[in-house]
């Protein structure tokens, strides 16, 4: 992490908890800690009190980029019309059965 | 646990217009058509700026009645009955202080510093919930907060679950999910007390007479005198009305009451087949706005005590933060 902010309060981090193994890592909140070892412990205290996990990820929320609500409609446009790129644009005869 | 201080305006606050003239009619409008669609709004989106403060003071609200919700009952914790009910008694606890957290970062999202909504607490600008208010006197009071408070806690929570600012609902999910263990404990609790001895159904029947009246206020002001009750309404913030919440309260609980083998303090209290509710009699209104502007039994004890946790834990904030910068260095000259 190179853009260590001057570390006047605890930072924020944002925590992402795998709820069993097989699963994906999923957004789950948010928390201040001193450092990443520090964020992890209270995000264990703080999500994970009823075996909610087992594994965290801690990331500082200044370290995320995220696309624009605002820019929604252009960003996301390419994908729009796009309908042959879904298997339901496709007509299967009956007898083929499942494909 | 909860607060329905929630709609209380802090002091000095002006009522907000609805909108601001340089925001114009047509993003209110794609605002409003999300939220009527039932649709969520979501930190980075637009809004108005009144739905913004509305939330940061709900949420912040919110999150104070956890922290200092955990102050009644944390004064049982040393005293619990067996090393059962310690156990579970300290997992409430936490489970309060958790929510208080979750609810902070939903708060952070809109844009609050947390040191701000501690210092509003902290300075008596912010209003929570003032049920606290109130002392715990015996053992059966712990029961009967889990049973009835964190019972009003939840039927006002609920909802709050489909409120349409996105963190805000989420956190509610999980809170949701937690306080039940909360209602059940506290009512097992209460069953195992009324099969002891006289004195100890004595004392469940005292903590409820206590309790009912303040737990029934929890619901907020009559939906007539309800300040920011509509606009909330349109905004999606509030679902359910503070009486239609508070009439479902005192329907679902009178049950428990019989099974529990108490009375509940309210001679009107009684089943009125034409509405299909219970009716009730009228709740003391002055009593509920005298503590929730500060003059309830406990205000300023509950308030003083949060201020010296904060205070006799600036050394171990200033400490952490000393490791870190420390451990930032070193990586630093490893590295060069």
């Amino acid at each position: 992490m190179n853009a260590t902010p001057a570390l006047k309060d605890w930072p924020l981090w944002e925590v992402f908890v795998r709820s069993k193994q097989g699963l994906e890592h999923k957004h789950c909140g948010s928390l201040h800690a001193s450092d990443a070892a520090h964020a992890l412990q209270m995000a264990r205290d703080v999500y994970t009190r009823r075996q909610e996990g087992v594994s965290i990820w801690v990331v500082p929320s200044s370290a995320i980029s995220a696309s624009a609500p605002q820019d929604k409609g252009e960003f996301f446009d390419p994908a729009a019309d796009k309908i042959y790129r879904h298997p339901t644009f496709y007509e299967i005869p009956a007898e083929v059965g499942h494909m | 646990m909860y607060t329905q201080a929630l709609s209380i305006p802090d002091p000095a606050e002006q009522v907000p217009p609805a909108v601001t003239a340089a925001e114009s009619a047509e993003r209110l409008q794609r605002f409003q058509d999300r939220i009527d669609a039932d649709g969520r709004i979501e930190p980075q989106d637009w809004m108005p700026d009144a739905y913004r403060r509305t939330l940061v003071r709900q949420i912040s609200q919110h999150a104070h009645s956890e922290i200092v919700g955990m102050l009644p009952e944390g004064n049982w914790i040393s005293r619990a009955p067996s090393l059962k009910r310690k156990a579970i008694l300290i997992a409430k606890v936490q489970d309060e202080g958790g929510h208080g957290q979750y609810l902070y970062s939903a708060a952070e999202t809109l844009g609050a510093a947390r040191a701000d909504l501690i210092d509003a607490l902290h300075s008596g600008r912010a209003k929570y919930s003032s049920i606290f208010n109130y002392p715990t006197l015996n053992w059966a009071d712990v029961g009967v907060i889990g049973w009835l408070v964190d019972g009003a806690a939840i039927s006002n929570q609920i909802p709050l679950c489909r409120c349409s600012y996105g963190p805000y609902a989420r956190a509610m999910i999980r809170i949701c999910k937690e306080e039940s263990f909360h209602q059940r404990q506290g009512y097992e609790a209460l069953l195992v007390m009324m099969r002891g001895t006289q004195t100890q159904r004595n004392m469940v029947q005292d903590s409820v007479n206590r309790w009912w009246w303040k737990c029934l206020a929890m619901f907020g002001p009559p939906d007539a005198d309800s300040l920011h009750s509509e606009q909330s309404m349109r905004w999606g913030i509030k679902r359910i009305s503070n009486d239609e919440l508070r009439q479902k309260f005192i329907d679902a609980t009178v049950p428990q009451a019989q099974v529990l083998g108490i009375t509940l303090p309210d001679p009107e209290l009684k089943w009125n087949p034409e509405r299909g509710h219970y009716d009730y009699g009228p709740i003391d209104w002055d009593e509920f706005w005298n503590t929730v502007n500060g003059k309830g039994p406990c205000n300023q004890q509950r308030l003083a005590t949060r201020v010296k946790a904060h205070q006799d834990g600036q050394w171990l904030r200033d400490a952490a933060l000393a490791h870190a910068r420390k451990q930032q260095q070193r990586a630093l000259k490893e590295a060069a």
